[in-house]
């Protein structure tokens, strides 16, 4: 999961990315060439028979997945390349395919940004290989995100159901309760930015994973999808609902300006003068990394709710690992996708410290019952799973959110520095996010 | 003929009474407007705090970085260990990178030196039909970024069947306009036609008239373009970022960017000590390249403003 932006380089990503989407549109091939179904035999017999795959990624704890894979299967050679993290890697595999040479077998795939690579029919469909009986294996969200009608473009890797990661410490200096609502949230960034005026309940510069990951637990749907008809309305309920809380936090200065990743989000999250952050399951293995001083003092509860004693919550960030419609190994690919992330690579991962996407993990009596030491001795994935369970379901990302991600500071991000409201930024983003589809020629509706 | 063979190294600006008699005028003025050395110290300052702020930091351990001042020295001095872990972390990459990048560096800065050399030399003391029209299309080159060009490079090389190997870094990077531009200019003014007429009369073949006449009396101009190549080979990101793909190829530029970008990631290890350390290693050969070859740039610089 990555939320640094090139913006520069992102928009040049999505434009190319959208000019090839729009000549595989016009091609006229409508997913009627998908190959015929590939048996797990012929899987095994392509393991077996051996060769090499190219594997695009940036997630650590694959090194150690392929290691275990080449034992396994003596003959297949994987290369595993870091061509980037996030952004750098989507433009790569763009340039990759728009040139037509060097495309990997494997790529890594955020969940956000899939759509747009599988939309521009650059990722292969893995029903066909048996993929949409793995149905139970993951958890919604990230099925949900990998899957488009009976087409199946990815297997998840890891997810990112949301929770409240807080600084106990901070908390009980401010005397604050954990906030179990938003409205208790609101509360408690007075109090706490009123004890210290250093600190703040969290940091946010206007990151549009966030605002659409709070959108998207507040209900709203302001993105549909349906071929290349494609809906926006940032304007909706759940939109609205967000823009309105999340503004009355802002005119009040009670979120630090502090863009994430950051030198200062770091030492922010560190010294407890950025309090909490409201993210992804992946986030302790970097706080422990990341934040180290503050060690001890870290702890998990649920993502604040908009009405008391629900359990909504929301995806953010979280990745899988598709193969490319350019690969001519498409079995062995298969194989090596199963294993990574159906199979024994799933145990490997988590050793990493990967957050699951697999059911069977995150129901684990043992995964469940894992203390953690940097959260205090906490069973942090009790938390972390039950917020798996309790994703909005039916959201959909725009075929080219790449691109939207990356103008998105440019039109909501201006209401971080009190220039515009966050409902009128929201507006201006949905303006852009409008032109710019019909541009590339999809039918973009508000 | 020897007579004007020995007559090509007085020539040559390279020692130092120049920057004797400098030192001298400017003692011999003794005007000096406060205003003008605070805004000098200013500009100072800010040039050199964030090397300030490298050299400190890279003593650093990581959980120091985040808890501690960034212009003071705090908690353990750990660079030794931070230059340790730069060059063992994963696998000791970073010391293939830095051969990559002196590959880069020694062949695409070099080359496009040698280009410019010959090119700029070329331009400025020859006569051909169509001149003009190299002046225009190099002024042209200068003024188009890198930038722009970037895309349609990365398809024609992904054509060639290029991309993905040194040779589309060491390639584009033959190529420097502005160093064309630069020796035309130097050469038009240190090597004075006469000299070369002295030596073709005495019967030097052109090649000769190049290598012993003119070559020496263009020294101070090479090694500026040198510099100017080497430094923009050696922190070129954006090239070798859409070129290569196998991190066994990246340069420092691109492997340092990696290692930080792994914080970013979920599960990613965050090594800032590290990037921040292996920065420091990356700067060091570019510091070591200015210190000795300044002196060279200096009397480049000087060049044509003494009248013989």
């Amino acid at each position: 999961m990555t939320i640094r932006h090139h913006r520069a380089v992102g928009a040049l990503a999505a434009a190319s990315a959208l000019a090839l989407t729009l000549t595989a549109c016009g091609s006229g091939s409508d997913g009627g060439d998908a190959a015929e179904t590939v048996s797990p035999e012929d899987v095994s017999a392509a393991l077996e028979e051996g060769g090499d795959l190219l594997v695009w990624a940036w997630e650590p704890t694959l090194d150690q997945v392929v290691k275990d894979f080449e034992a396994e299967y003596p003959n297949v050679n994987v290369e595993l390349a870091n061509v980037g993290t996030g952004n750098d890697h989507y433009v790569a595999l763009q340039n990759a395919i728009s040139a037509g040479s060097g495309v990997p077998d494997v790529s890594q795939m955020e969940y956000y940004a899939l759509p747009q690579f599988s939309i521009g029919e650059s990722l292969a469909d893995l029903a066909p290989f048996g993929a949409s009986e793995l149905d139970s294996t993951y958890s919604p969200g990230p099925w949900g995100a990998v899957t488009s009608g009976e087409a199946v473009y990815g297997l998840p890797m890891d997810s990112g159901p949301m929770a409240l990661f807080y600084n106990a410490k901070t908390f009980e200096e401010a005397g604050v309760e954990v906030p179990a609502t938003w409205d208790e949230f609101a509360d408690a960034a007075k109090k706490i930015n009123e004890s210290d005026p250093n600190a703040y309940i969290t940091a946010d510069n206007g990151d549009a994973g966030f605002a659409t990951s709070m959108i998207w637990q507040a209900g709203g749907h302001p993105f549909a999808v349906d071929g290349t008809d494609v809906t926006v309305d940032l304007g909706d309920e759940g939109s609205a609902r967000f823009a309105e809380m999340w503004q009355g936090l802002l005119d009040d200065d009670l979120v630090a300006n502090v863009p994430a990743w950051s030198d200062e989000w770091f030492q922010g999250l560190g010294s407890g003068e950025i309090a909490a952050l409201v993210t992804g399951a992946w986030m302790p293995a970097n706080l422990e990394s990341g934040a180290a001083p503050a060690s001890g003092d870290w702890r998990v509860a649920p993502m604040p709710q908009w009405t008391e004693g629900e359990n909504a919550t929301a995806e953010n960030g979280g990745s899988a690992l598709s193969i490319t419609e350019a690969s001519d190994k498409k079995a062995l690919a298969y194989g090596f996708l199963e294993y990574a992330n159906a199979g024994d690579g799933v145990a490997t991962r988590l050793e990493g410290g990967n957050f699951p996407a697999t059911l069977a993990d995150l129901n684990d009596e043992a995964f469940l019952a894992e203390e953690s030491e940097y959260f205090g001795g906490q069973k942090i994935n009790e938390v972390l799973s039950a917020s798996a369970t309790g994703v909005v379901p039916g959201w959909q990302y725009l075929p080219y959110q790449v691109y939207a991600n990356s103008v998105f500071p440019d039109t909501a991000g201006q209401a971080y520095t009190g220039s515009t409201s966050l409902a009128d930024g929201l507006g201006a983003w949905q303006e852009s996010i409008v032109k710019y589809g019909n541009e590339q020629g999809f039918t973009v509706g508000e | 003929m020897t007579n004007v063979l020995m007559t090509a190294p007085t020539v040559r600006p390279r020692k130092s009474p120049p920057r004797l008699r400098n030192r001298r005028t400017s003692h011999a003025r003794p005007t000096r407007s406060i205003l003008l050395t605070v805004l000098t110290a200013l500009i100072g300052l800010y040039a050199l705090i964030p090397l300030v702020w490298l050299l400190i930091n890279a003593t650093k351990t990581q959980p120091d970085l985040f808890s501690s001042f960034g212009l003071w020295f705090s908690g353990d001095f750990a660079l030794w260990d931070n230059i340790v872990g730069v060059l063992t972390y994963d696998g000791g990459v970073f010391g293939r990178w830095f051969l990559n990048t002196l590959l880069y560096v020694v062949v695409g800065a070099g080359g496009a030196t040698l280009l410019a050399l010959l090119g700029g030399y070329g331009l400025a003391k020859f006569n051909f039909p169509g001149k003009r029209a190299v002046f225009a299309v190099v002024i042209g080159a200068v003024a188009v970024p890198g930038t722009a060009l970037a895309v349609p490079t990365f398809l024609m090389f992904a054509n060639l069947g290029l991309t993905n190997t040194p040779w589309s870094v060491i390639i584009p990077s033959l190529i420097s306009p502005f160093g064309l531009y630069l020796m035309w200019t130097f050469a038009a003014d240190a090597v004075p036609d006469e000299i070369m007429e002295a030596a073709r009369i005495d019967g030097a073949s052109e090649a000769r008239t190049f290598f012993q006449v003119c070559l020496p009396m263009m020294a101070p101009g090479i090694v500026t373009v040198l510099l100017f190549t080497v430094v923009a080979t050696w922190n070129n990101y954006f090239l070798p970022l859409i070129m290569l793909r196998d991190p066994d190829w990246y340069p420092l530029t691109l492997g340092l960017n990696a290692w930080n970008a792994q914080a970013t990631t979920a599960g990613g290890e965050a090594i800032f000590n590290l990037v921040i350390a292996g920065s420091l290693l990356t700067i060091l050969p570019l510091i070591v390249a200015f210190l000795l070859l300044q002196r060279y740039w200096q009397s480049g610089l000087a060049a044509g403003s003494v009248k013989e």
